[in-house]
């Protein structure tokens, strides 16, 4: 095989799983709460300039940055709960998806109030890695293994603890659930803290291989919710692989003609998919 | 509310002959077209149809007028119908598999989402002829300016007011027809209007069709009056919005309420940029989201609607 093609499958599949994160937070939430959070790149990009704020600006290690990331985005998520998602649970689906467009601006608009429309970098970079004849970027790499990591935390959760079943209980009927005695307020909660946890962790991962401006969003926000319909919205583990695939597709479109339309070729094969599989390419 | 619109269109079409300054008369047309654009957009969302593509609507027919009139000489005239052609012709590629397939609600919202994107990403990609990121201008032509479609500010106006009465009239006729009763059940039930024998896809490709048409006509005509075309601002998940928002503020269920929404987002706007200016980029979006938010929250059925609900709340039943 061409080394060159073969590097830009491993690069794919790297890129999947940074897609990855995102795409499971948002089925989380979507599962739970019945909500598509439009401005969920939003989020990740506020974690994003959070990283970079402390560890350029105020000086604190990286490890400590990316610790303090995690909690304020998760913040972030249950304040965006209680303040706009929950007075319009029982409006229009596209009502909500509508108010958290909206808030996808103000995030916008806030990050370019406060750090101006530059573009910032971490300035954290490690030599590549040559792995037979194909050259794998470090961060990358460990990006790809901690989101594996973090998607593998998420799983023993949902599988093995008491809140955790109770949202897989959740997402699978919301009307019987509350009558086994499970408040559904609270779990709303939990899942919302837990979708912005897993933008928390997105950003940190992504922290480290882009630079982040204001609009970074909406780079990769758009892709994460075609992502999350090919998987399925709301199946996790459709999700997780739609991510790698839709992430190869990127990556050898790249190889094969260039970045713009590779990304015009993955659109494409979203829109083919959902005429195919209206309920998702993993649906039962 | 159609004597209020023809009110409006008799004073709009007198207007210029006050002699008003440039500065008023160009905020006028950019109202006009764009509410055209979002009396469009309303015309599918308040049957519950949200489309966040109409981006892709709008692009589609800017770039093919500016392409045909840059690359083959052909006037706007011919070009406008052209790239609004063009502009329904995709919107019946997009729309007549999701309503086969029955692909709705948040589905139906993120498929039309990746259309706009797709647009907005093959205008950038195909930069030796769109000038990709950083825009196109439709070559000047100052001794041919009919044919061009290029005049000064009083002959745009009138155009406006034509393109914007035009949509109004399509509202209004889609209004007495069977059809928006037929859309109307549709919207409620699909199982149930299907029943009782309403030919369900056919009912929503027409609206569709109709509503991408009228949206891609206003984006035509805008980005021919600025005489400057950018995929930023005519294609992809930003522009979406902005119709949608726009929509939304004003009332997506009345005829006027989207234009009042463009005049209100306009207006809002101008006075971000006059009073910010440049010294508080980012201070527009910022409050722009929280209006949209506030909107949505407290004024569901936005300005119109709230006035509406006033005036007829005394009454028993609608």
């Amino acid at each position: 095989m061409d080394p060159f093609l073969l590097e830009a499958i491993v690069n794919g599949i790297l890129l999947g799983g940074v897609f990855a994160l995102p795409v499971l937070g948002l089925n989380l939430v979507f599962g739970v709460v019945d909500v598509v959070w439009l401005c969920y790149a939003e989020l990740v990009m506020v974690g994003m300039y959070c990283v970079w704020f402390l560890y350029t600006q105020a000086g604190w290690p990286l490890i400590a940055a990316f610790a303090a990331c995690l909690p304020v985005v998760a913040g972030l998520g249950l304040l965006l709960h209680q303040l706009v998602v929950r007075p319009l649970l029982s409006s229009p689906p596209i009502t909500q998806v509508l108010a958290t467009g909206g808030v996808l601006f103000i995030l916008q608009g806030g990050a370019m109030l406060i750090f101006g429309t530059d573009f910032r970098s971490l300035g954290v970079e490690m030599p590549p890695m040559e792995v037979g004849e194909i050259f794998v970027s470090g961060t990358k790499l460990i990006a790809f293994v901690a989101a594996l990591v973090g998607a593998g935390l998420l799983w023993t959760f949902l599988k093995f603890t008491y809140v955790g079943t109770a949202i897989r209980a959740i997402a699978r009927d919301r009307e019987v659930m509350p009558l086994m005695g499970v408040d559904p307020r609270r779990i709303y909660l939990v899942a919302s803290a837990i979708g912005g946890t897993l933008a928390g962790l997105a950003a940190c991962l992504l922290v480290v291989q882009l630079d982040v401006h204001p609009f970074i969003g909406l780079s990769f926000g758009p892709i994460t919710f075609m992502i999350c319909v090919m998987g399925g919205l709301g199946n996790m583990l459709g999700g997780f692989l739609a991510a790698f695939l839709m992430g190869v597709i990127i990556s050898t479109g790249g190889f094969w003609w260039n970045t713009e339309m590779s990304y015009v070729v993955a659109f494409a094969c979203f829109i083919v998919v959902m005429f195919a599989r209206p309920r998702g390419l993993f649906a039962r | 509310m159609i004597r209020i619109a023809i009110a409006l269109f008799v004073a709009l079409a007198a207007l210029p002959l006050l002699g008003l300054p440039d500065y008023f008369l160009h905020l006028g047309i950019a109202t006009m077209l764009s509410a055209l654009s979002f009396t469009g957009w309303a015309l599918m969302g308040r049957f519950g149809l949200v489309s966040f593509g109409h981006g892709a609507f709008i692009g589609i027919a800017a770039y093919t007028m500016a392409l045909l009139w840059n690359e083959v000489g052909l006037s706007p005239w011919l070009g406008v119908p052209a790239g609004v052609a063009l502009a329904v012709a995709a919107a019946a590629l997009l729309a007549y598999p999701c309503f086969r397939l029955r692909v709705v609600g948040h589905y139906f919202a993120l498929v039309t989402l990746a259309a706009g994107e797709i647009v907005r990403i093959l205008i950038i990609a195909l930069r030796d002829h769109t000038g990709g990121s950083l825009g196109m201008t439709p070559r000047l032509a100052p001794d041919n300016s009919f044919a061009a479609m290029q005049f000064d500010k009083h002959g745009f106006w009138w155009l406006a007011v034509a393109a914007w009465g035009f949509g109004i009239l399509v509202w209004w006729w889609i209004d007495r027809s069977m059809s928006a009763k037929a859309l109307a059940a549709i919207s409620e039930d699909e199982d149930a209007a299907a029943s009782i024998g309403i030919r369900v896809t056919r009912e929503k490709m027409m609206i569709t069709l109709i509503s991408a048409g009228l949206a891609a006509l206003g984006g035509a005509l805008g980005a021919q009056y600025r005489l400057y075309l950018n995929p930023e601002s005519l294609a992809g998940i930003g522009i979406s919005l902005q119709i949608v928002f726009g929509a939304l503020a004003g009332g997506m269920y009345s005829m006027l309420g989207p234009t009042v929404g463009a005049a209100f987002t306009i207006a809002l706007e101008e006075t971000l940029r006059v009073s910010f200016g440049t010294a508080f980029i980012g201070a527009a979006p910022l409050v722009y989201g929280v209006l949209l938010v506030l909107f949505i929250l407290f004024l569901p059925r936005g300005i119109v609607g709230w006035f509406e609900r006033k005036r007829w709340a005394p009454r028993v039943g609608r």
